[in-house]
């Protein structure tokens, strides 16, 4: 039985497609069969941070109205062979994805998936709405941010208000992923704290991703960051899909990095 | 921390700041968003029918619901002017 996870955060900009390939990636890595959709019709952008937009023939909206098959609109990783992807339509308008499509969709991909990731539109309007319809848990993204950290809290309202999971008195599990960190600037007191961003959403924390020039390299790259083992973000990633599966690993890059003295003394 | 800044006034950080406001904005946002929606009217009425006895402003009025398991708890308050 599938798993349906959607990586939402109201306010666009803050990481969810970013989280989205890296999460969707590290879940295949670590043995999981896993898709991940991209719900914003008409502005699609997953493809590209996958790295797959040349491979694109076929999108949702053609699955959902029956024009493709499965097989002919999933797309394959090129680097991990249980990891697909199934692309936005470009040109159609956001109102071709219906309760009843999305569902069938997510039925026939639930019957060979382990995993299957929604990556949400920004807003939340019917877009941000479908993408975390049928969802059992929620990534919340939330940047360190006024504006973020306020739009996370109304996208939780949604999920616990209008999610299948709430029609059916249940709860949409919350995971609240911190991304574009900076520790030196939470220590000067510019920037809200992971225990600030805690408290006031008060849903637990599922990670922390630092800022990270790892992320611009790989989105110019197409490739998901998870695959640059030697970076923070990519480690910070690989951490928080751990920790999602279950492993108990301590948060990373909370705290400044140290400068050793030839670093303090020739920068860098 | 330099000498000179032992001397100069403590400030609050602009991250205590942001603290601040989020908790205030977003304990309103989630009854403007998460109550039922009659929330809003109710308290419109509410000061309404107080204004036909004493005067009070938009903000002497405060409605505020809690929900604690399956009890809702409506909590109205209401500064009477003193005279």
């Amino acid at each position: 039985m599938a798993k349906i996870i959607v990586v939402t955060s109201g306010k666009g900009g803050v990481g969810k497609t970013t989280t989205s390939a890296a999460f969707a990636s590290a879940l295949a890595m670590k043995g999981h069969k896993t898709v991940v959709i991209d719900f914003d019709v008409g502005l699609r952008n997953l493809d590209l941070v996958m790295g797959c937009e040349r491979r694109v023939v076929y999108d949702f909206v053609n699955l959902i109205q029956g024009e493709s098959s499965l097989s002919q609109t999933l797309i394959r990783d090129k680097k991990l062979e249980n990891l697909y992807v199934l692309p936005a339509s470009q040109t159609r308008d956001k109102d071709a994805l219906t309760i009843e499509g999305v569902e069938r969709v997510l039925n026939d991909l639930a019957e060979t998936f382990d995993f299957i990731v929604c990556d949400s539109p920004a807003g939340i309007e019917h877009g941000a709405q479908m993408a975390l319809y049928f969802a059992e848990e929620a990534i919340i993204v939330t940047n360190p941010e006024v504006s973020s950290v306020r739009d996370s809290d109304r996208i939780i309202g949604i999920l616990q208000s209008k999610s299948r999971m709430a029609a059916e008195g249940k709860s949409v599990k919350e995971h609240l992923l911190l991304t574009r960190y900076n520790p030196a600037r939470v220590e000067r007191g510019e920037m809200l704290s992971v225990q600030d961003v805690e408290e006031i959403l008060a849903i637990p924390l599922l990670g922390v991703i630092p800022e990270s020039e790892a992320v611009l390299k790989a989105s110019n790259q197409g490739v998901p960051v998870v695959h640059y083992a030697e970076s923070d973000a990519g480690q910070a990633y690989e951490d928080a899909v751990a920790r999602y599966l279950g492993e108990n690993r301590p948060h990373r890059f909370l705290e400044k990095q140290k400068k050793g003295f030839l670093k303090r003394v020739f920068g860098g | 921390m330099s000498l000179l800044d032992m001397f100069r006034k403590e400030e609050k950080t602009s991250a205590s700041v942001a603290k601040e406001r989020l908790r205030v904005l977003v304990a309103h946002d989630r009854l403007r968003n998460n109550g039922p929606d009659y929330l809003p009217q109710l308290e419109r009425d509410i000061l309404a029918v107080i204004r036909k006895y004493v005067e009070v402003g938009d903000d002497d009025v405060s409605v505020q619901l809690e929900t604690q398991g399956q009890t809702s708890i409506l909590e109205l308050n209401v500064t009477l002017p003193d005279d």
